[in-house]
């Protein structure tokens, strides 16, 4: 009965911190591995013209529909101008107005994006249904010839995409015959012209629109939008270069905007001039996700351990290694069936590894209790009070301490001067535990019990400072429901403790014959 | 490894992960466990009961108290002085005489006014105790050892440990002082721990330090086939105390002194398990069949009767 409340709590606890990874993992972003650093383009398009001190209108368009993009932050710096940004046949446009501007005036628009990564573009979502274009009425000098060459690719298609692919093949094929010859001279398709395309796929009503795409570069300037062809086939459209027929666009493709309006236009002054610049650059991972999730609009970044203050984070990358290392004395003490000096007394001795490691931290604590001991025996032979006692370890131990810092910093050994972080209480403490142990059951139940404290706080170190074990408790914090889940499960073992094998273990050997 | 687990499994050894989550967690509520950690607790309630405890002499509470010491001692020229929430043994001084000013400690060694004020002080101070909280000191009746006993234990008085499971003695075992435990009759410091055949209280064989042993390792005599006497008073003794304190898994330990017979020492809520090594047998299977009767009987005595039926031979 209480098993099976218990399973049911860890099922739900394990069940709440999954689904909370996976919200953070799937939609947000966040790395499970501690990979520090996320690469992001600043795009930044400058528009610059000379106005007259009369009204000015511009419009520009701006990216909305970006496939492989994660725009992260947009930015318009206006200065005095008004701005509005609306949205038109799928496109975004802003719009710039002022009432009387004088001289050269500069315009900015930058957005920060993400590159999800570096696989071609092949599609982009359909918004709403486009409208099936009519049959153009071609001209009787070409009428025959397009005719002939729809059917002819017709013929050798499967679906909308492969009908595409074989007449934009056919069309930029080198050596053409006389029809193909004829439709590129009237279509004035050359040069990845898209228009000339449209019409002929217009001949087979199948929808098709251009779309602009810049070609991120890092520290490039003055990049100038590509026309690709998008045609749709029925669910999606799907991205061919003009050129070369080919399928999708790189995935460093920004996609500005669908249509074959010019990218800015004005009222009052004349046509302004645009360069689009972008840079490349590393954000954390932690920004990247905020910002996401301000994007999503999801709280959860805001009650992040990442957004609390740096100082506070650092604290907490400790802390919540704590229930991770109280989970393995959990596993030793229950499972394993380790003795050890006092029950958390080995998580606080390898919070104290951490920062002198753990080669250097075995040394000092080693020669610590040791010496520490050595001297608790003496005065054992004063018949003195406890809390007295007590007191005098402390004393001891900080003495020691100093001096072992002292000798180390003279023989040159800096790794010597970080004895100092040990807890000198809890030192104290385990010099007591171990003496009286020793006293009481013997010097090698102290030494059992020594070795199991220390063999503990090693594999604790060892876990809660796993490099990504603390990115992981420390990104998703969720997870010490999983690890409260398993010290609830432990708490409800009634299996053997590995040492009982050994410790029963007589009783078989008695039973055999 | 899995097939060792299996086979102790099957054998019906209790591990401590089991006993505590099954048994002490389930059937011993937290309050009462003050009746038990606190010897004079326990001791006031077995005097109330008219069970046989040992003498109380007098009560050490507060360090101001400890001048005291003589006149709570007053004639006796032996006594034990012992923790009242110590455990496992530990603190338990054993005063066996007088030598002009000083005082005769069971080990031989002479100690003095001073020594043994110290020992009283740390008492109090809670050195010896559970989790260190200050405690007081009991002067206490010396157990007188039966001469049954001369042959099989060494430097101390043994004890009997009868675990009791629903006020029904469910496992028996003589615990016996050795060299290597310092008098004291504690197993995990080297005592030996030998099974009684609950029944009749024959010994079985014996274990020191988790060794199956037939002989004792100081005196070299056989373990085996002593028969304990007044088993019969012992069981009632143990399955008294389930009325006493309410505790539904506990360990009794009883002395038998040569003059008066079966003594109530003290209660343990957290019994251990070498009790197991001792009599070759798990515990495992005879709770089980404790917690499937349907009803135990209020009456103590009809409690040990079912014992020796429970669990023959």
């Amino acid at each position: 009965m209480k098993d099976l409340h218990v399973r049911l709590l860890a099922g739900i606890l394990v069940a709440c911190a999954l689904s909370l990874v996976a919200y953070k993992v799937l939609v947000l972003h966040l790395p499970l591995t501690p990979t520090p650093d996320a690469s992001v383009w600043h795009v930044e398009a400058r528009i610059s013209f000379t106005a007259r001190g009369v009204p000015v209108k511009v419009q520009f368009f701006i990216p909305s529909e970006t496939p492989n993009f994660t725009l992260i932050d947009e930015d318009f710096v206006a200065g005095s101008y008004g701005l509005a940004v609306d949205r038109e046949k799928g496109n975004r446009k802003a719009q710039w107005s002022g009432r009387r501007p004088l001289g050269s005036q500069t315009l900015y628009y930058r957005i920060l994006a993400h590159q999800e990564s570096e696989d071609e573009i092949l599609s982009r979502p359909a918004l709403r249904r486009p409208v099936f274009p009519k049959v153009p009425d071609y001209d009787d000098t070409v009428g025959p010839a397009v005719e002939a060459l729809l059917a002819d690719v017709r013929a050798q298609s499967a679906d909308t995409a492969t009908f595409a692919w074989v007449l934009l093949k056919k069309l930029a094929a080198k050596s053409a015959d006389e029809n193909v010859a004829l439709i590129r001279s009237h279509f004035n398709i050359s040069d990845g012209q898209i228009e000339g395309l449209r019409k002929l796929l217009a001949g087979a009503r199948i929808p098709s629109r251009v779309v602009w795409g810049v070609r991120l570069q890092d520290g490039a300037r003055n990049l100038v939008p590509e026309p690709w062809l998008e045609v749709y086939n029925g669910s999606e459209w799907l991205i061919f270069n003009p050129l070369n027929a080919g399928r999708g666009a790189p995935g460093n493709t920004l996609f500005w905007r669908t249509g074959s309006e010019p990218l800015v236009s004005s009222e009052g002054t004349r046509a302004p001039q645009v360069e689009i610049a972008s840079r490349r650059s590393v954000i954390d991972v932690y920004t990247l996700a905020e910002k996401r999730a301000d994007l999503f609009d999801s709280r959860i970044m805001d009650f992040s351990l990442l957004s609390l203050p740096l100082q506070t984070q650092n604290v907490y990358r400790v802390l919540l290694a704590v229930p991770v290392g109280a989970l393995v004395v959990v596993l030793m003490r229950n499972v394993v069936g380790i003795s050890t000096f006092g029950t958390f007394m080995p998580i606080l001795i390898a919070l104290a590894f951490r920062e002198t490691r753990l080669l250097w931290g075995i040394a000092l604590f080693v020669l610590l209790i040791s010496l520490g001991l050595s001297i608790r025996f003496y005065f054992e032979r004063l018949k003195l009070l406890l809390v007295p006692r007590l007191a005098s370890v402390v004393t001891v131990v900080v003495l020691l301490m100093a001096g072992i810092s002292v000798v180390s910093n003279n023989l040159g050994l800096e790794r010597g001067l970080s004895v100092a972080l040990f807890p000198m209480v809890i030192v104290a403490m385990t010099i007591e535990r171990a003496s009286i142990v020793w006293e009481e059951n013997g010097p090698q139940a102290a030494f059992k019990q020594g070795l199991g404290t220390l063999l503990t706080a090693i594999l604790g170190y060892m876990v809660m400072f796993n490099e990504w074990l603390s990115h992981l408790v420390f990104v998703f914090p969720e997870l010490l429901l999983g690890v409260l889940a398993a010290t609830l499960l432990l708490g409800r073992y009634s299996g053997y403790r590995l040492s009982e094998l050994h410790r029963f273990r007589n009783l078989l050997r008695e039973q055999r014959p | 490894m899995i097939s060792i687990a299996r086979r102790l499994n099957e054998m019906g050894i209790l591990g401590m992960n089991r006993r505590n989550a099954r048994y002490i967690l389930q059937y011993n509520q937290r309050r009462l466990y003050p009746l038990v950690d606190d010897k004079l607790h326990t001791k006031r309630l077995a005097g109330d009961a008219g069970i046989a405890i040992p003498e109380l002499y007098g009560v050490v509470e507060i360090q101001h108290q400890v001048q005291e010491l003589p006149s709570l001692v007053g004639e006796h020229t032996d006594f034990v002085i012992k923790p009242a929430k110590g455990s496992g043994g530990n603190g338990v001084l054993v005063i066996t005489g007088r030598r002009r000013n000083c005082w005769l400690r069971s080990d031989g060694m002479l100690l003095d006014e001073e020594a043994i004020e110290h020992h009283v002080s740390n008492t109090l101070s809670g050195l010896y105790s559970l989790g260190g909280v200050p405690d007081s000191a009991l002067i206490e009746y010396r157990v007188k050892i039966d001469p049954l006993f001369n042959a099989i234990s060494y430097g101390g008085v043994p004890d009997i440990r009868i675990v009791v499971f629903r006020g029904i003695p469910t496992m028996a075992m003589l615990r016996l002082p050795t060299r290597m435990s310092g008098g004291k009759a504690n197993l995990h410091q080297g005592g030996v721990g030998v099974g009684i055949d609950l029944p009749t209280g024959m010994t079985h064989r014996g274990v020191q330090q988790e060794v199956p042993i037939t002989e004792h390792p100081d005196t070299g005599n056989p373990l085996q086939d002593v028969e304990l006497p007044n088993w019969d008073v012992m069981l009632s003794l143990a399955s008294r105390c389930y009325e006493l304190t309410g505790l539904g898994y506990f360990g009794a330990d009883i002395v038998l002194d040569r003059n008066l017979g079966p003594l109530l020492l003290e209660l343990n809520a957290r019994p251990g398990l070498s009790i197991q090594i001792a009599n070759r047998s798990g515990l495992r299977k005879r709770l089980e069949r404790v917690e499937a009767l349907k009803e135990i009987p209020a009456d103590p005595e009809e409690r040990a009767g079912l014992a020796v039926t429970l669990f023959p031979t």
